[in-house]
C-alpha cells in the first residue's frame, strides 16, 4: 500500500511538473506571436492535467476534470477566434485531449501498450488529426478565407498545394477544414450518443411500455432514409450548423438506441444487476454503476464507427450545398469546389477527399482493435 | 501404468504430451507431459477440478487442439497411427467413424433446426456406410439399445421436444453411429439431476459392455466414475497426480490430492433444535406462475425459524428456485401469503421497503455472473453497507476488513476484480455481500453446484460457521442431498411445484422415506464400483 501512495505522489508531481512546462512554454510562445489559439491550447493542457491530478489523489474526479477542462479550453478558444461555430468544436477539443492524456496516464496504459501495429498506425494518424484540427491556426500560413493569390495556382514555395478556384490557400482551407468538418460531426455524434444511449438505457433498463413506446418511436424514424430526412429538415430550418448538428445526431441517435438497448439486456439478464434490484437500488443506480461500464467496449467501438458516418455524412451535405455554407471550409464543399479541376487531370479535388478517406480507415483501424477487446472480453 | 504385457498394441497411446494454450504473448501449458495408455474395450475415467486439463486430454484422443491451443510436445497414437501432425484430411477420416465424442452439454451440441434421426444418420450416409434407410434402421435399434421411450418415433423429434436426460442419451446413441472403438464422454451427466444422471450412466454401461467400447469418461464427481471406469486417473493443473485401478484407486489411494477427493464428506452439523416462538419466515399456501399460465408453485406452506436453516430440495423444475423468487419478490404470487416475523410482505419486490428488503438477502448459484465485473471488491462489499447502513468513508473501509475477515480472506482483496478471483474466492464474496446487510434471512440458491468438490466443501463449512456466529436463518436451495445432511435443520422435499414431504432433517432422511425422498436419496452417487449395478438390480425388482 505505501509502495502505491509513494508511486502515486511520484507520479502527481510529475503531472505537476509537466503541467508547468506545458504551460509556460505554450502561453510564451503565444504571448511572442501575439497567438491567442496557443493559449486556448494551453488551458487545455492545464486542464487535462488538472484532470489527472484529481484522478489520481480523489478517485473518481474524471467527469469534473473533463468539463473543468472543456469549459477552460473552449472558454479561451471563443474569446480568442471570436467565433460561435469555435466553441462545441474547442469544447470537444478539450474533451479529447483529456480523455487521451487520462488513458495514457491511467491503468489503461499496460492495454494501450499491447495494441497491435495497425491499431497503433490508427491511434497515430488520429493523433495527427488532432494535432492539426488544436492547431490549425498556427499552422495555416494564410486565413481560411483569405484571397491571396490568382486562381488555381499550381504548388510550389508559396502556396504549398496551390490556390483553389477563388484563389485562396489550399493547404490553410484544408487544415481549417478538418477543424470544421470534425467539429461538427464530433458534436453530432456525442449528442446521438449521449441521447441514444440515455434512451436505450432507460428502454433496456425500465422495459414494459416505456421500451415499447420508445423502440416503436425510433423503428419509424429509422424507417426513413437518413439523407432524404436530413435534407428535407434542412430544407425547412435553414442550413445553420445548430440544425446540421441535431440532424445528424438524431439520425445516430435511433442506431445507437437499438445497440445500447441490445447490448444492456443482455447485462440486465445478469445475476448482479438482480442483486442490484433487490438490494432496492434505483434506476440511476442500475443504469449507470452496473450496466454502463459493462458495455462501453461495443459503445466505444460504435462510437469510432458512427464519428466516421457523420463525418462522411457532413461532407455529403455539404457536397449537395447543405452542410457548411461558404466561405467556411469543410472537405466535403472543398471535393465540390475544386471538383472542375479533375477535368485538367490535377489532384487538387483529391486532397479533401483524401483526407475523409484516411481518417475513416484510421478510424477503423482503431475501431477493429477495440472490438476485438470487447469480444475478448469475459462475459 | 499398467505393467502387466499386453499381447495386443494399445488402442489409444499418449506420451509426454504437452498441450500449451496462448495467453497474452507467451504459451502457458494446460496439459503436462501427460502419458495415458488405453486398451480395447477399456473405461479410463479422467478425474479433476475444472482446469485440471481433463478436457484437453479427451480432445486429444480425437488429434485435436481447441483454438488458441497447440501441441508443444509429445505423440498421440490411435491405433498406432500417430495424430500429432497428422494432415486434417487423415485426422477427419478417424473422427466420428473410430473416435467419438459426447460433450457436457447435449443441448448445446445438437442443432435445434433439424432432427434427432436426420443429426444420427448424418454421418454414416455422408461416410457412404450406410443408406439413409439402413442408418435410420440403426437408429432405432440404438435408441432402443439404450431405453429411450418410443423408440421408432423419437428420433423423428427436435431437441427441444424431448428431456435433457433423453436428448444426451441420444447423443451417446449419435457417437455410436458408425460404431467407433473409443467413445470420449466429456462431463455427460454435470448438468443432469441424480435421477436423470442414473439413466444415462445406465445408457454408458450399456454401450460399454455391450459393444466393447473403449472409453475416455471425463468427469469431476469421483463417485460417478467410479460405476464405469476400469482405471481412474487423476489430474491437477495439467499434471498426472495418480492412477491405477479403480479398486486400488479407492481403497488405498497414494497422493494427498486423491485421499482429499475422497475424503470424508463434510460432517454433519448437530441441528439446532427448532426454537418456540414465532418463525422467522411463514409461507402460506403460496402459488405462483408465470405468464399467469404455467404454474410453477402450488400451495407451498412451511416456515423457517429463527437460526434454523431449511432446506428445499428438488430436481430441475420442481419449483424451488421460483420459490426464492417469490420470497425475495420477483415473482409475484398468484396466491397465499409470505410473512416475515409475523408480519405480510408485499408480493412485489418494488413495493417492500428498504429495511425489509435488508432483512432478506440472497446468494446466487454462479459466482461468476453475481459479481459485477467492473466494480472492485472493496465496491461491491461498500455498496450494501453504505445503502442499508449509511456507512462511508473510512468506517465503511473498517467494516469491509472485518466482513473479508469473516470469509477468510486478505484485506487486499478489497482492491481486485472479480476477474482476478478463483470461483470459491468469488463465492465468499457474495456470501460477505449478504452479511453486509445484516440480513436475518439468507437465502441460498444452488451456492455450490458451480464449484469444484473441494472447494464446495470450503463453501460449505464457512456456511456452517456462519450458521453458528450469526443469529440469521438461512434458505437452502438445493439439488444435492450430501449437502442437505451437512447443513439443515428442516428439509422441505418439493416436485413440480409442490411439497410432497417436510420435517426435520432426521424425520425426512430415516425411514420410512416418502418415495420420491427415497428415488432422491438412492440416486445419489456412491463411492462403490457396484453402487449403479445394484441400484438397477433394486429397481428392476421393485417395478417388475
Amino acid at each position: 500500500m505505501t509502495d502505491l501512495a509513494i508511486r502515486r505522489s511520484v507520479t502527481v508531481w510529475l503531472a505537476i511538473g509537466a503541467t508547468g512546462l506545458v504551460f509556460a512554454v505554450l502561453a510564451n510562445a503565444a504571448w511572442a506571436q501575439g497567438n491567442r489559439g496557443a493559449i486556448a491550447l494551453a488551458a487545455a493542457a492545464f486542464g487535462g492535467m488538472a484532470t489527472i491530478l484529481l484522478r489520481w489523489t480523489q478517485g473518481r474526479c474524471v467527469e469534473f476534470g473533463i468539463l473543468l477542462a472543456s469549459l477552460l479550453y473552449g472558454s479561451a478558444v471563443a474569446a480568442a477566434q471570436t467565433r460561435f461555430a469555435a466553441f462545441p468544436a474547442s469544447g470537444i477539443a478539450g474533451l479529447i485531449a483529456v480523455q487521451a492524456m487520462t488513458l495514457l496516464a491511467g491503468r489503461q496504459a499496460r492495454l494501450l501498450r499491447s495494441a497491435p501495429v495497425s491499431a497503433w498506425i490508427g491511434l497515430i494518424l488520429i493523433g495527427g488529426y488532432i494535432f492539426v484540427w488544436a492547431l490549425a491556426p498556427i499552422l495555416a500560413p494564410y486565413s481560411e478565407s483569405q484571397i491571396v493569390g490568382v486562381e488555381y495556382v499550381p504548388w510550389g514555395p508559396n502556396f504549398l498545394l496551390g490556390t483553389d478556384y477563388l484563389g485562396r490557400d489550399m493547404l490553410s482551407r484544408l487544415l481549417y477544414a478538418t477543424r470544421n468538418t470534425i467539429a461538427i460531426a464530433l458534436a453530432a455524434t456525442l449528442i446521438g450518443f449521449l441521447s441514444g444511449t440515455a434512451a436505450g438505457l432507460l428502454a433496456a433498463t425500465i422495459g414494459g411500455w416505456v421500451d415499447n413506446a420508445l423502440g416503436r418511436f425510433m423503428d419509424i424514424a429509422m424507417a426513413i432514409p437518413q439523407l432524404i430526412f436530413a435534407l428535407l429538415i434542412l430544407t425547412l430550418t435553414g442550413t445553420s450548423i445548430t440544425a446540421l448538428i441535431l440532424v445528424i445526431a438524431f439520425a445516430d441517435a435511433t442506431r445507437v438506441f437499438r445497440l445500447v438497448r441490445a447490448v444492456s439486456s443482455n447485462v440486465l439478464a445478469l445475476d448482479f444487476v438482480e442483486a442490484a434490484r433487490l438490494r432496492g437500488e434505483g434506476l440511476n443506480w442500475i443504469m449507470r454503476r452496473e450496466v454502463l461500464p459493462n458495455i462501453n467496449a461495443p459503445l466505444l467501438a460504435e462510437f469510432g464507427m458512427r464519428f466516421c458516418f457523420a463525418i462522411l455524412f457532413v461532407s455529403s451535405l455539404s457536397f449537395l450545398g447543405l452542410g457548411m455554407q461558404p466561405p467556411t471550409a469543410d472537405w466535403g464543399s472543398m471535393v465540390r469546389e475544386n471538383a472542375g479541376l479533375i477535368v485538367y487531370g490535377e489532384v487538387a479535388p483529391l486532397l479533401p477527399a483524401g483526407t475523409i478517406a484516411v481518417l475513416a480507415v484510421a478510424i477503423n483501424l482503431t475501431v477493429d482493435w477495440l472490438l476485438y477487446r470487447a469480444s475478448g472480453l469475459k462475459a | 501404468m499398467s505393467g502387466v504385457s499386453v499381447s495386443t498394441d494399445p488402442l489409444l497411446q499418449i506420451t509426454g504430451l504437452t498441450v500449451e494454450v496462448r495467453a497474452d504473448d507467451t504459451w502457458r501449458p494446460v496439459l503436462h507431459e501427460l502419458d495415458l495408455t488405453l486398451h480395447r474395450g477399456e473405461v479410463l475415467g479422467l478425474i479433476g477440478e475444472s482446469g485440471a486439463g481433463k478436457s484437453t486430454a479427451g480432445l486429444a484422443a480425437l488429434g485435436y487442439v481447441r483454438n488458441g491451443s497447440r501441441f508443444a510436445e509429445g505423440s498421440i497414437r490411435f491405433d498406432g497411427r500417430e495424430l500429432v501432425g497428422a494432415p486434417e484430411r487423415q485426422l477427419r477420416a478417424l473422427r466420428g467413424l473410430r473416435v467419438a465424442y459426447v460433450a457436457q452439454s447435449a443441448a448445446a451440441s445438437f442443432n435445434p433446426a433439424w432432427n434427432l434421426i436426420t443429426q444420427y444418420t448424418e454421418i454414416p450416409v455422408k461416410r457412404r456406410l450406410r443408406t439413409r434407410q439402413q442408418a435410420e434402421a440403426d437408429a432405432q435399434n440404438m435408441f432402443k439399445t439404450l431405453l429411450l421411450p418410443d423408440p421408432k418415433g423419437i428420433g423423428y423429434r427436435y431437441p427441444h421436444q424431448v428431456s435433457g436426460g433423453q436428448l444426451q442419451r441420444a447423443m451417446i446413441a449419435m457417437a455410436m453411429s458408425c460404431q467407433p472403438e473409443l467413445i470420449v464422454f466429456d462431463e455427460p451427466t454435470t448438468a443432469l439431476d441424480v435421477t436423470t444422471q442414473v439413466e444415462v450412466l445406465t445408457a454408458i454401461k450399456l454401450i460399454v459392455e455391450r459393444f466393447g467400447t473403449a472409453a475416455l469418461y471425463i468427469s469431476h464427481d469421483l463417485a460417478v466414475v467410479t460405476q464405469l471406469a476400469d482405471r481412474i486417473m487423476v489430474l491437477r493443473h495439467g499434471c498426472k497426480v495418480e492412477e491405477g485401478d479403480t479398486r486400488q484407486i479407492l481403497d488405498k489411494p497414494r497422493e494427498p490430492y486423491t485421499k482429499a477427493l475422497l475424503g470424508q464428506k463434510i460432517e454433519r452439523r448437530r441441528s439446532t433444535p427448532s426454537p418456540a416462538g414465532q418463525p422467522l419466515l411463514r409461507i402460506d399456501s403460496l402459488s405462483a406462475a408465470y405468464a399467469r399460465r404455467v404454474s410453477v408453485l402450488q400451495n407451498v406452506t412451511f416456515e423457517v425459524g429463527r437460526k434454523q436453516t431449511v432446506a428445499v430440495v428438488g430436481e430441475s423444475g420442481s419449483g424451488k428456485s421460483s420459490l426464492a423468487r417469490a420470497i425475495t419478490g420477483l415473482l409475484t404470487p398468484t396466491r397465499g401469503t409470505i410473512a416475515l416475523d409475523g408480519k405480510l410482505l408485499s408480493p412485489r419486490m418494488q413495493q417492500r421497503s428498504r429495511s425489509d428488503l435488508k432483512r432478506i438477502q440472497m446468494i446466487y448459484q454462479s459466482p461468476d455472473t453475481a459479481l459485477n465485473p467492473r466494480q472492485q471488491i472493496g465496491e461491491v462489499l461498500g455498496r450494501p453497507l453504505e445503502f442499508y447502513l449509511g456507512l462511508r468513508g473510512k468506517a465503511q473501509e473498517r467494516y469491509v476488513a472485518r466482513l473479508l475477515e469473516m470469509i477468510d480472506l486478505d484485506q487486499s482483496f478489497a482492491r481486485r476484480f472479480p476477474e482476478d478471483l478463483s470461483g470459491g474466492e468469488k463465492q465468499r464474496i457474495c456470501i460477505a455481500r449478504a452479511l453486509a446487510a445484516e440480513p436475518e434471512l439468507i437465502i441460498c440458491d444452488e451456492v455450490t453446484s458451480a464449484l469444484d468438490q473441494l472447494v464446495a466443501q470450503d463453501i460449505l463449512r464457512l456456511l456452517q460457521r456462519l450458521q453458528q456466529e450469526l443469529s440469521a436463518s438461512f434458505l437452502f436451495i438445493t439439488h444435492d442431498l450430501a449437502t442437505v445432511k451437512a447443513i439443515a435443520d428442516q428439509i422441505v422435499v418439493m416436485q413440480n411445484g409442490m411439497v410432497v414431504d417436510q420435517g426435520s432433517r432426521d424425520s425426512v432422511l430415516k425411514p420410512p422415506l416418502h418415495p420420491y425422498t427415497n428415488l432422491l436419496l438412492s440416486s445419489e452417487p456412491k463411492l462403490d464400483p457396484n453402487w449403479l449395478t445394484q441400484l438397477l438390480a433394486t429397481r428392476a425388482q421393485a417395478y417388475g
